[in-house]
């Protein structure tokens, strides 16, 4: 058994449904938020109603809502990843110049971003693996990632085969540099401080030697 | 009396020259103009450099194109959408070269290309490998890298209506390049579900004035098929 298997057997580790939720948790009403393709898209799912919060979609819709039932789908209306969505009451639509305007114009309030890696000085990377892949494909990850003010990753602790995702430099291509606010696990919540990665919550019956055994960078307690 | 609506696809597509750069809307299949695209292979002009999002799906529209081998570049954010068969062929055959830009950095060079603003500094893609060789400044404490605007000679865009002086609406997410590829360009061809009488349209609602139009044809081709 290596570290990482060590370390998440003697806990239970968070879905990435319950790292959604636990996201969620942390955003309060009013606040504007792109959500990336892949998993961040799920923290939607776990705003409740009531808690009044707008989500920006960089394809050019403002005040997006949940999928639409079968028969109520309008075909020209989806999100970034492509899927059918609907529209909130107050929602707007918009080209997609302005679309990256209001983001690069740091007018969010918080973007969510899966990852590959991300880096003690908060550095990100989260478009590409390798220099050497087939095309390069990177789309609005870099203008999300340099334009919202507050960066927060959500990603699984490690690799599958059990290698850190925070590190002390990314070894992966970049998508910003000196960006990420915090990060979402299923180990920790983890903020970014300019003395590196401060730990915020664990789950339960995870200690900090343990999360810091399958931790590349070092960890301290927030 | 002014009227940009063409009587059929080879008034719209008469004069595109071979080596245009022709910026394409749409993101994905969702506001990509189809059947003009069809219209444009039929046209035959060729060594072209294609602007748009992606880079087509399967063997239709913006692939299909692709697969003439008239296109020389695409300029693009994402040439990875589903099933993204035709330009992964020819780009591991060397036979396609790709511009990877930032989608926003995209949208902006194309916006500022429509508003005369020749180049501009912005913080996407500082420190990343997508910055190679672009020049950097420090402005205010944070850094930036030069971006140059990109006009079109011809943007094809699909619009939901469209009155004879080519002013436009758009349908919902279907907006999202076309308005911008419409000002960047010298010759803009229009797509369009529905003809309306000049004047119903509300003033107050036209996303695309016409000023920015040259040609419109009707295509009612009904709905869309998300890829």
């Amino acid at each position: 058994m290596n570290a990482a298997a060590k370390v998440l057997a003697g806990c239970k580790p968070m879905t990435r449904r319950e790292i959604a939720a636990r996201l969620a948790d942390d955003i309060p009403e009013g606040w504007y938020v792109n959500l990336g393709i892949g998993a961040p898209l799920q923290v939607a799912d776990y705003v409740p109603a009531e808690r009044e919060v707008i989500f920006q979609s960089e394809n050019g819709v403002l005040g997006m809502g949940p999928a639409p039932a079968p028969e109520n789908i309008n075909r020209w209306l989806i999100n970034a990843g492509k899927q059918y969505v609907t529209l909130r009451p107050g929602g707007s639509y918009m080209h997609h110049a302005d679309s990256f305007a209001l983001i690069r114009g740091g007018h969010l309030d918080l973007c969510v971003l899966g990852a590959f890696q991300v880096a003690e000085n908060g550095d990100i990377a989260n478009w590409s693996t390798s220099d050497n892949e087939s095309a390069p494909a990177v789309g609005g990850a870099m203008d999300l990632a340099a334009g919202t003010p507050r960066l927060w990753v959500l990603m699984e602790h490690t690799t599958k085969t059990g290698e850190s995702r925070l590190v002390r430099r990314c070894s992966y291509p970049l998508t910003a540099i000196g960006v990420v606010k915090r990060v979402y696990t299923n180990l920790a919540v983890i903020d970014m401080t300019n003395e590196g990665f401060a730990v915020r919550d664990m789950v339960p019956g995870l200690t900090l030697d343990a999360l810091q055994s399958v931790t590349d960078a070092p960890l301290r307690m927030a | 009396m002014i009227n940009k609506i063409v009587k059929d696809m080879a008034e719209a597509m008469a004069g595109i020259r071979d080596g245009s750069v022709v910026l394409i809307g749409g993101f994905g299949s969702i506001g990509q103009p189809n059947v003009l695209i069809g219209g444009l292979i039929e046209q035959g002009a060729k060594d072209l450099t294609v602007v748009a999002n992606n880079s087509g799906v399967g063997h239709v529209g913006l692939a299909a194109l692709l697969e003439t081998g008239r296109v020389r570049k695409i300029i693009c954010s994402f040439p990875r959408t589903a099933d993204p068969v035709v330009f992964e062929k020819l780009w591991r055959e060397g036979r396609i070269e790709l511009e990877c830009v930032p989608q926003g950095t995209m949208a902006e060079r194309m916006r500022a290309a429509g508003a005369g603003i020749p180049a501009f500094f912005t913080p996407t893609a500082v420190g990343t490998k997508l910055a190679a060789g672009k020049e950097e400044r420090e402005i205010n404490g944070r850094r930036y890298i030069l971006e140059e605007a990109l006009p079109g000679d011809v943007a094809l865009v699909e619009a939901w209506e469209a009155d004879r002086w080519g002013n436009l609406t758009y349908k919902s997410s279907a907006r999202n390049f076309n308005p911008v590829m419409a000002a960047a360009a010298k010759l803009t061809i229009v797509q369009t579900q529905h003809i309306v009488e000049l004047g119903t349209l509300d003033a107050e609602k036209v996303v695309t004035p016409g000023i920015y139009v040259n040609r419109v044809l009707h295509v009612p081709y009904g709905e869309p098929t998300v890829t």
